[in-house]
């Protein structure tokens, strides 16, 4: 499925990251909240690889604990804009006329603000956590799913099977989930794929600015944020959180290049 | 009226109701807030008497269309409302920060297509080494969070050599020099995120231009590679180019909220954020909505900008 070298890289480094995230409990080497005035500020060695932080907890565990919710936010908030979007682009992209602006007309409005700018005005309405930022993040991807889906919905309505099938007196959502639906999700695949890197990318951001994850709740940007702290002092508490979000958008960016090679031929996601 | 100009017009016009239903949605921000805004704004503060004092001063208490039109019209004339904790009006809020902001943009953007555009546009003409380091510059640019990398700047600028500031602003008309010094951090942590993209869409369409047979028929009359990369390729390129700068605006706007706060320069997307935590409503509702005309109005320039470059556009021609 995933033709070139750099996908199959991207892949791998992917299946590896979820893994870590979904064992995290069973594999983390220490408990990611234990206190320890011994190693305070500890550099990295074979018992800490990733150092210790300013409460001497194991810096290698925590990234482990608040990848697990990053990572879930990343892929929750992008599967939820899936849920949402792929539809209406569907319907706005077969119906066309008055359904098309209808549903597009909201959905350029969206657009039409930058995406962090939304996240931060609906957390501002909502107030700060973990499943508003998700919710946030969905709301700014929904629009760009729905374009694409739409897009390649007027390409695929077009051809002479889905004629066909009009013809033979099928009705107009059998042909929608049957024939269009199938053939013009591919690019959104592609699109969704890319767009949970840069949702892992938008949710450290918030967290970061103590919009996001609210304490207990770990998160990448949480540690990028108290990393601050010791910048000098103890630079892999803030290097290594820093290096997982980098990680993770380049294996979902060429995991996603390697789909749009199969899913995405005529290049309609961005 | 020339195609070209009825282009341009005809964007001016949709700028208009864009402008509208985003002054609607950012209305509509304060009064979506779950449960009662006022005491939320108030916390400690609220008692009976001081909610209906502030819901009236809001105006919370009218029906919603003559909220929306007091408000609206309030706009026109400047007034965004007042900061019910300082007693400052908004107005004056935003005008002492957008300077700071629109510097850091600004330089920002202008860094990035000057670093970007020969990058890209060099990747594209010189395959080899050139085009692989590039290629790295491209992929490590968009993968790495800017905030991250600001942090990092400041770890190796700031904390282990004690080089530039690692946080503080000082204002340009006062002291051009160290307005320089602070602003050189936040302004080389954002262009370098934006220069990733930039590249990716000037090597993209520099590598389509040169491989059509217009440039083939160019090289046979003889032109010299020099002239025909650019002038012709990149005149070509130069559409998709500006397209991306004013999408990517928009997203430099959003990272400017993230860099102000982390260096502490005081523009409108850190007023924005401290606003959130202090539950200051209108202060957010002005700064959100500024942001946005910003972006609508930087996406205007740019799309009059394509148009007018576009060579496909040609006067006198139907459009």
């Amino acid at each position: 499925m995933l033709g070139s070298r750099s996908a199959r890289i991207g892949a791998i480094v992917l299946l590896g990251l979820v893994s870590v995230a979904v064992l995290a409990p069973v594999i983390a080497p220490h408990n990611p909240d234990s206190i320890d005035p011994s190693r305070i500020l500890g550099a990295p060695n074979l018992a800490h690889p990733f150092g210790s932080d300013a409460l001497g907890r194991d810096v290698l565990s925590r990234v482990m604990f608040a990848y697990r919710v990053s990572l879930s936010v990343a892929i929750g908030s992008v599967a939820l804009a899936f849920l949402v979007g792929v539809p209406l682009g569907l319907l706005a992209g077969y119906y066309g006329g008055w359904v098309d602006t209808l549903i597009m007309r909201p959905v350029d409005m969206l657009l039409a603000l930058p995406a962090l700018l939304l996240a931060v005005a609906l957390i501002a309405i909502l107030g700060p956590g973990t499943l508003i930022a998700l919710l946030a993040i969905a709301v700014i991807y929904i629009p760009i799913l729905a374009r694409v889906v739409r897009a390649s919905t007027l390409v695929v309505a077009a051809q002479t099977y889905v004629e066909g099938a009009r013809a033979r007196g099928a009705s107009s959502l059998w042909i929608i989930a049957r024939h269009v639906m199938p053939n013009a999700i591919g690019p959104a695949i592609v699109q969704a794929t890319v767009l949970m890197g840069f949702a892992m990318q938008i949710e450290a951001a918030l967290s970061f600015l103590g919009l996001g994850a609210q304490p207990p709740t770990p998160s990448l940007g949480v540690m990028l944020a108290d990393g601050r702290d010791v910048l000098t002092q103890a630079p892999w508490a803030e290097v290594f959180p820093g290096v997982a979000i980098a990680i993770t958008v380049l294996a979902f960016n060429l995991v996603g290049d390697g789909l749009r090679r199969r899913l995405d031929p005529r290049g309609v996601a961005r | 009226m020339s195609p070209r100009a009825r282009l341009i017009v005809r964007r001016l016009l949709l700028a208009i109701p864009v402008s509208v239903l985003m002054s609607v949605f950012v209305f509509l921000m304060i009064r979506l807030v779950p449960g009662d805004p006022v005491r939320t704004m108030l916390g400690f503060r609220a008692t009976p008497q001081n909610v209906r004092v502030v819901r009236k001063a809001l105006g919370l208490d009218r029906s919603l269309l003559a909220q929306y039109l007091s408000w609206a019209g309030g706009l026109l004339h400047g007034n965004l409302g007042e900061d019910f904790i300082s007693h400052t009006p908004v107005s004056t809020l935003l005008s002492t920060r957008l300077p700071v902001t629109l510097e850091l943009t600004s330089l920002s953007m202008t860094l990035a297509v000057l670093i970007g555009v020969p990058l890209g546009v060099l990747a594209a003409a010189r395959p080899g080494p050139v085009r692989t380091a590039t290629e790295g510059f491209v992929v490590a640019g968009i993968a790495i969070p800017d905030f991250w990398l600001g942090i990092m700047l400041v770890l190796v600028f700031a904390g282990l050599n004690q080089i530039l500031p690692p946080s503080g602003y000082v204002p340009l008309l006062q002291d051009p020099v160290q307005n320089l010094r602070y602003m050189i951090l936040p302004v080389l942590t954002l262009a370098t995120g934006e220069a990733a993209y930039i590249v990716r869409t000037t090597r993209g369409a520099m590598e389509e231009t040169l491989g059509t047979p217009y440039v083939q028929f160019l090289r046979a009359k003889g032109l010299s590679e020099r002239r025909i990369v650019f002038v012709h390729a990149l005149r070509n390129a130069a559409p998709p180019i500006l397209t991306v700068v004013g999408i990517q605006f928009g997203v430099l706007l959003g990272g400017a909220i993230v860099i102000e706060s982390l260096f502490a320069l005081p523009g409108v997307g850190r007023l924005i954020v401290t606003a959130i935590q202090q539950r200051n409503y209108v202060v957010v509702q002005g700064g959100v909505l500024l942001i946005a005309i910003l972006f609508i109005l930087v996406n205007l320039v740019t799309d009059l900008l394509v148009g007018v470059v576009d060579p496909r556009i040609e006067e006198g021609q139907p459009s």
